[in-house]
């Protein structure tokens, strides 16, 4: 069996037929071809699927594509730039030196993304507690904080 | 001259990164791909009676693989060829593959795994270094053992009796888990030709090729083996890629169709390689003002059920413990025993964190002996210029440990608060809530394979010239987040006298690049990147040639200036021009040259004396943590970090490898906490298996010391293994300097605490 949901994908009205027990993750990843969310653990523990639903940061793996309703607003990082390429955001993180390996970046960027979406003027502790949820066994978050801290 | 290197340069990478367009194997739409996956060992040791298709499943409709289909020979091909890719009559670990299995879908692939029983009659295992010394079972040769060392420098017994006193310890480290983000996955896709494209998460391309064509049966062209982009790798997909590899192969070589075999979490953790966990017995000898005179030094570790890489562990692993001190005195000895657990492997560090761990906690239980503070001992006794270390090597040039000793110690003003601290804290035991520490570890990596394996290695690397002076870097280096692919085309780039934009790395696919050797040992920027330099030379010699011949005008008057060819004060023409002509007039300009060694290092493998790597990169980290007395948490609040290196050539990469291996180390100090209980993983998942996060951060100061190599590129020297080989010592040393608690066991959880504050 599968429904059909109407939502506004990454700023366009899309409609998706899927198995309402499928994973958003595999739906957004499988269905609609959009790579860049990440799996990292299937569990809800490393963040790496992070997608912005309705403007909550939420574990792709851990939504069902049936609990989406019409209507609903989902952004995924291919959502993220604008006219102009790489958002103020993702440029930040270029110019910090943030990216390393890149598998938690997606879901980074949407937590980081909520976050501002929230909390105009995060103090450190507040961006530190925004991408708690979100692993990164690279870079030591130290620039990825800066990063976030700079388009404040 | 506009220059690359000593730049924060971008990552060429990242832009494709922070958009998802970068194409990791589990976003690659492969057509008619099937899915793999693997029936492994429920027990530890054991043989295998019979392996149960239950007939309810329809069989035909996936592929099975057992030993039997292997064309072949059954085995990885490292330094010792003992790891069977799937299990024969025995398994030796939980986690040892057994069936493989490709599905249409990921649904069937689930089922049929679960219509897969094993029966085995099994048998005790060993588990612990003890168990196997005991040799009641042997799991590898006549005792157990897969690898051992002795180094001897001096008489112990002349130091020793130069000692006025003599300090022992034992330090311990546990299991420790990779978690890199992406977890191991790699794909199998037959070629037009017959042959097979094999491809994922993989650091070293030519590994992986050299155990497949025996595993094969085949020739090198038959298989090409490609990297994808990486997330993240640390060590851990050094070795395992040559299993997984051949499971793919296997699987699409039956079936005839791609195969895709991507680890779930838990399967990643039960089957992969982990850090070996170590005992290390320190005996030092110390004259009253500090000076060492004597070191006896035993070292450890567990390798699990097959060798992977531990000979060269444990070898690295006993270089570098005496640490970065120098005594005339000194005998180490390293045995790696083998268990039925999973099989330890590479991880980041390489077994220098054991080692180091256990000579930086060390250094403070003499100092406290002596009543001298850490940071004088240290200074004391550091290698400087013209010492030799304990293989006798002597250090000629780049030698930063006093530097990087005086620079964290001035930055955080480590006597003062080291003092304030400890009499705070005597003053104040058990009443206050909040107790704060400070810490110290001195510490060195060599960077490169050990003594001459570089020229054992016979490492090429190339530089291709494109359109419109484009050039491409042939080289089977990897990025995996390290950023590799942005440092090389620096180099390059600088050495050329042409802007980055012009330069890049092709991908590392064993069909188009030369082997570079492993992307391993902190040898990328150091080897590879000097290799570089010299085909960098090459290639602009011939260019000249051409420039000289096209225009009339003296070679040796000619330089390559921002993208220029200018004699004198004359400018010739520029790099695209010239590029385009020598495609049409000359034809190709590909330059491949092998790496040299310089020419003093002298080695001897069988004793380990001698010139043991080209160069040490240096550091020295200070933590500052507060211990919650009620709850025995730690907090690390700043990390004064500084890292002589040579030269940075990419100083907000250095300053992020810099952090990001040093949390690692805060984990393994502090929370990483892998039980393996009868052979059997207990934290299978990132819910019990704690990493740290942005919570846990230490406020991080990095500082760069720059003390150029002449054999490095533009001085540079390797870093990429050398922060995970201070943090938790420096870690360890504060807490005492807090509570008075000295563990000498990591991970130091507040359980461990709570259970010394009791003793005492």
């Amino acid at each position: 069996m599968k429904v059909k949901r109407k939502i506004d994908l990454n700023g366009k009205v899309t409609t998706i037929t899927a198995s309402p027990v499928a994973r958003l993750l595999d739906v957004v990843r499988g269905d609609l071809k959009l790579t860049g969310t990440k799996e990292g653990c299937g569990e809800g523990e490393c963040g790496a699927c992070s997608v912005l639903l309705n403007n909550e940061v939420i574990d792709s793996c851990l939504v069902l594509f049936g609990q989406l309703r019409d209507g609903d607003l989902l952004v995924t990082v291919e959502g993220l730039e604008n006219k102009r390429g790489l958002n103020r955001l993702q440029r930040s993180f270029v110019k910090n030196g943030a990216v390393h390996c890149g598998a938690c970046i997606p879901g980074m960027l949407i937590a980081a993304t909520a976050l501002l979406k929230h909390n105009k003027t995060p103090s450190i502790m507040e961006i530190k507690e925004g991408i708690a949820g979100n692993l990164c066994r690279c870079t030591g978050y130290g620039r990825i904080i800066k990063a976030i801290e700079e388009v404040v | 001259m506009v220059q690359s290197v000593g730049t924060n340069a971008p990552r060429l990478d990242c832009h494709d990164k922070l958009t998802g367009r970068t194409k990791y194997l589990d976003d690659l739409d492969i057509p008619h791909c099937w899915f793999g996956g693997v029936v492994y060992s429920s027990i530890p040791y054991g043989r295998i009676i019979k392996i149960n298709f239950d007939p309810s499943f329809d069989w035909g409709s996936v592929v099975t693989c057992t030993f039997k289909d292997i064309p072949g020979k059954n085995n990885t091909v490292f330094l010792t060829q003992d790891q069977p890719i799937l299990a024969e009559e025995y398994v030796k670990h939980v986690g040892e593959a057994i069936v493989l299995v490709a599905a249409p879908t990921k649904e069937i692939l689930s089922q049929a795994r679960s219509h897969i029983h094993i029966e085995y009659a099994a048998s005790v295992p060993v588990l612990t270094i003890e168990q196997a010394k005991d040799k009641a079972t042997l799991i590898s040769g006549k005792d157990n053992i897969l690898a051992q060392y002795c180094i001897n420098k001096g008489d112990l017994d002349v130091g020793f009796k130069e000692a006025a006193v003599v300090i022992e310890g034992e330090y311990q480290t546990g299991f420790h888990e990779h978690a890199y983000i992406e977890t191991q996955a790699m794909a199998a896709v037959p070629r037009t030709d017959g042959g097979l494209t094999v491809m994922g998460s993989l650091q070293c391309p030519y590994y992986v090729l050299k155990t497949l064509v025996s595993v094969l049966n085949c020739g090198a062209d038959r298989v090409n083996v490609r990297q994808l982009p990486m997330g993240g790798s640390f060590g851990g997909k050094e070795d395992y890629p040559s299993l997984l590899g051949s499971y793919v192969a296997l699987l699409a070589k039956k079936s005839g169709r791609p195969v895709k075999l991507i680890y779930s979490r838990e399967d990643d953790i039960i089957m992969s390689t982990k850090r070996h966990p170590s005992i290390v017995k320190h005996k030092t000898g110390v004259k009253k003002d500090g000076t060492l005179t004597a070191m006896e030094i035993n070292v450890e570790f567990n390798g699990g059920a097959y060798a992977t890489m531990s000979p060269v562990v444990l070898s690295r692993g006993v270089i570098h413990a005496a640490g970065p001190y120098r005594c005339d005195h000194v005998r180490s000895t390293a045995v790696c025993y083998a268990t039925h657990n999973v099989p330890c492997g590479a991880f980041r560090g390489f077994g220098v964190p054991q080692t180091i761990f256990a000579i930086e906690a060390h250094m403070d239980k003499i100092a406290e002996a002596l009543g001298i503070n850490p940071l004088k001992l240290r200074a004391k006794n550091c290698l400087k210029l013209g010492d030799t270390t304990q293989t006798k090597q002597l250090l000629r040039e780049s030698v930063g440990a006093a530097q990087c000793l005086d620079t964290v110690a001035k930055g955080c003003s480590f006597e003062k608060k080291w003092q304030a601290y400890r009499r705070q804290n005597q003053a104040a035991r058990g009443k206050k809530n909040i107790q704060k520490g400070i810490g110290l570890a001195l510490y060195m990596h060599g960077g490169a394979f050990t003594g001459s394996g570089e020229s054992v290695m016979k490492t090429e690397a190339g530089l291709m010239l494109q359109k419109d002076g484009v050039v491409r870097v042939l080289t089977g280096c990897t990025e995996m987040g390290q950023g590799a692919h942005t440092v090389l085309p620096q180099i390059v780039a600088d050495t050329l006298g042409i802007p980055l934009k012009c330069v890049y790395c092709e991908v590392p696919d064993t069909d188009l690049v030369p082997d570079s050797g492993p992307t391993v040992a902190s040898r990328t920027t150091m080897i590879v990147g000097w290799l570089l330099t010299q085909c960098a030379a090459s290639f602009k010699e011939r260019l000249f040639e051409f420039i000289a011949r096209t225009y009339r005008v003296e070679k040796t008057a000619l330089k390559l200036v921002r993208a220029s060819f200018v004699s004198g004060s004359k400018r010739i023409t520029d790099f695209k021009t010239a590029a385009n002509d020598y495609l049409s007039k000359v034809g190709e300009l590909k330059v491949i040259e092998r790496y040299k060694l310089p020419p003093y290092i002298q080695w001897d493998p069988a004793t380990h004396i001698g010139d043991a790597y080209p160069a040490y990169s240096w550091a020295a980290d200070v933590a500052e943590v507060s211990v919650d007395m009620d709850t025995f948490e730690v907090t690390v609040d700043k990390m004064t970090i500084a890292v002589e290196l040579g030269r940075a050539i990419n100083p907000v990469l250095v300053k992020g490898q810099m952090e990001g291996g040093t949390l690692q180390a805060l984990g393994w100090a502090l929370m990483e906490d892998m039980q393996i209980i009868n052979g059997h993983p207990q934290n299978k998942n990132l819910q019990t298996y704690i990493i740290p996060t942005a919570r846990d951060i230490p406020d991080w100061r990095v500082h760069i010391i720059e003390e150029p190599f002449s054999y490095g590129p533009m001085g540079a020297k390797g870093i990429g293994e050398l922060p995970l080989d201070g943090g938790a010592p420096a870690i360890v040393n504060a807490i005492y300097n807090a509570t008075g608690l000295r563990i000498t066991e990591i991970p130091v959880t507040p359980e461990k605490l709570l259970r010394q504050c009791a003793k005492l």
